[in-house]
């Protein structure tokens, strides 16, 4: 069985991918994954996942414009301008 | 713990060592190739902490004394360049260890009982490791025949009052030991290797 | 439809990989990418593996447990590479069982270097300082390799190089301040392993006739690989008061090094199986192998 390795390098970080194993059980993912990805101290915590587990997802529809929901969908800067002349306070920061 | 026993504990352990980095590059696949170097530094590293806690030099002891004055078990003396042996020598000994660092934890000594705390630790995962491939193997006849003609062997790595405890978890039946005190005709070689490029420099040289 | 789509066209592919794009295990890919890709990657994985031939007996003559210990970790850390490596090219599609029945049936590559044997104490510096020096530099261009699985492992394998460079050259250190045999023992493993060194990087076939480059599986050519080496190391090595092996080695005003040509047959006679310890490495190998075969039919049964 492949198993795929996520390793996390400091408490609170997250689980990255580092690579994968292939072993009979658990057990055996377990042990040989301690050496590949810890035997330095190098990771704090492993997730092993069954390759088969895994749900690969790559597909998107992207037909219509969404920026709406996006940072970069906004442009203010024109309007603020306006808004700071009408006010008076367009010398400011 | 007295001074021999102590010097017996790292010899086992520098020599079990050197035995096991033998398999470097060579081991079944790939993953035991690195677990097994593992373990094998875990061993030296051990041989080296109980060495420095009985000289200032622990390469002193390690590499510069006659054949005859070396405190291993003949069970890691034994040359067995062959996996099913390796295996059944990885799991008795360290069930053997086991007894004998669990009773060393409550050693009179301080340094003595945090040195085998620490060493305990470690260990965790070579026992780990080897109940990983006993339960593998167990019903492979040529590991339960190696397990069985390495049972002597096993035996001699404890003193004798620590054996009963060794055969109860081992379950096979009390045998004569294969003592220490004797070394095998394994050891000369491994020793002459292991100190070759140590002996072409006098004593004292940096490396 | 995916954010980025590979296109599946041999030009176009060649395209988008030369302006950077990278490519991952499920992406079409033309197949003459594929084969060179999968001889490239396993050619490494061959070396890491080999790689541990030479230098396993010494950790078992190491002269201190300090040396003892670093020497083992730094061999762990190649067959760990190795395994890597190999995952690698399972994914690509060649099992790892066949790559190692085609190591030791002679059918495939492994660098140079590995095919020379180890005499001293004074190899083992060398090795893992210059040998160690030579591949990481080849390892570092890696990572900007074309195909990512395999840039993203190179990363784990650089970060791990990086201590066997500085032991190596901790060993050659303590050798050069010692006594002169010790000295001598580090000048006459540099005399016997400098021409190796300088085939190592390869012919200076140019950048854009090498398909490597041009797949940008190598994002660096052989010719710059080996400036840069001895641009890092030549010094180095001289201000220990060593001496390189090669009269006509010297740096042009221009930064370029000049160097004896090195023997290019000789580099091709190793390489394709004639090494002189090439024939008595793969046999131990394939001893071991053979011998095992029951454990893996054990272990890695169902």
């Amino acid at each position: 069985m492949i198993f795929e390795v996520f390793r996390q390098e400091r408490r609170g970080q997250p689980f990255e991918h580092a690579g994968s194993v292939v072993a009979p059980d658990a057990d055996f993912a377990e042990a040989w994954a301690r050496e590949q990805y810890g035997r330095r101290g190098e990771s704090v915590a492993l997730w092993l996942v069954p390759r088969d587990a895994i749900r690969d997802v790559e597909d998107w529809a992207d037909e219509f414009d969404l920026k709406y929901r996006r940072v970069d969908g906004y442009s203010i800067k024109a309007r603020l301008k306006e808004a700071r002349e009408r006010a008076g306070t367009a010398g400011a920061g | 713990m007295n001074e021999q026993a102590l010097l017996g504990l790292a010899d086992d352990e520098l020599v079990l060592g050197w035995r096991d980095s033998e398999w470097t590059g060579i081991a079944p696949m790939l993953e035991e190739d690195v677990a097994f170097s593992s373990i094998a530094q875990n061993e030296i590293g051990h041989a080296r902490a109980v060495y420095s806690l009985l000289a200032d030099d622990p390469d002193v002891l390690a590499f510069d004394r006659r054949l005859d004055e070396y405190r291993c078990a003949p069970l890691v003396e034994l040359h067995l360049l062959e996996w099913a042996h390796t295996i059944a020598r990885r799991w008795l000994y360290e069930v053997a260890d086991e007894v004998r660092i669990t009773a060393l934890k409550e050693d009179s000594d301080p340094a003595v009982a945090g040195l085998a705390a620490k060493i305990d630790r470690e260990e965790a995962y070579h026992r780990m490791h080897a109940e990983m491939w006993h339960e593998r193997l167990r019903d492979e006849p040529r590991f339960r025949t190696a397990v069985e003609e390495l049972w002597p062997y096993a035996l001699g790595v404890l003193p004798a009052e620590l054996r009963g405890e060794l055969v109860t978890r081992v379950g096979l039946d009390n045998v004569e030991a294969v003592e220490r005190g004797t070394h095998t005709d394994e050891l000369g070689p491994l020793w002459e290797e292991m100190t070759i490029v140590r002996r072409s420099a006098p004593a004292g040289a940096q490396w | 439809m995916a954010a980025v789509e590979i296109p599946r066209d041999e030009q176009a592919f060649l395209e988008y990989v030369q302006s950077g794009g990278q490519v991952e295990t499920a992406d079409w890919m033309p197949e003459d990418y594929r084969a060179k890709l999968i001889k490239f990657i396993e050619m490494h994985g061959n070396s890491e593996l080999m790689g541990v031939l030479p230098e396993r007996e010494w950790i078992l003559r190491a002269p201190t447990l300090q040396r003892k210990l670093a020497l083992t970790a730094k061999v762990q850390d190649e067959v760990g590479h190795a395994q890597l490596i190999y995952r690698v090219v399972e994914d690509l599609g060649k099992p790892r069982a066949q790559c190692l029945a085609d190591l030791v049936d002679g059918k495939a590559k492994f660098h140079n270097v590995f095919h020379y044997p180890t005499e001293t104490w004074g190899d083992v510096g060398v090795i893992a300082w210059l040998v160690d020096a030579a591949a990481i530099i080849s390892q570092k261009a890696l990572l900007k390799c074309s195909y990512a699985p395999y840039a993203r492992i190179m990363k784990k394998i650089c970060w791990e190089e990086s201590f066997h460079i500085l032991h190596g050259r901790d060993v050659i250190l303590a050798m050069v301040t010692g006594t002169p045999e010790q000295f001598e023992l580090v000048q006459e493993a540099l005399n016997r392993w400098w021409g190796p060194l300088m085939q190592f990087h390869g012919n200076p076939i140019p950048k854009d006739e090498d398909p490597m480059y041009l797949w940008r599986i190598k994002s660096q050519g052989n010719e710059e690989a080996r400036q840069q080496f001895l641009d890092g190391y030549v010094p180095q090595i001289r201000e220990l008061g060593l001496t390189v092996p090669d009269p006509k080695l010297r740096k042009r005003d221009d930064g370029v090094w000049e160097y004896t040509e090195p023997d290019w047959a000789e580099l091709k006679h190793v390489v394709t199986g004639h090494g002189p310890k090439t024939e008595e490495r793969l046999a131990f190998r394939r001893r071991f192998l053979e011998q095992e075969q029951w454990v893996r039919d054990v272990v890695l049964a169902a």
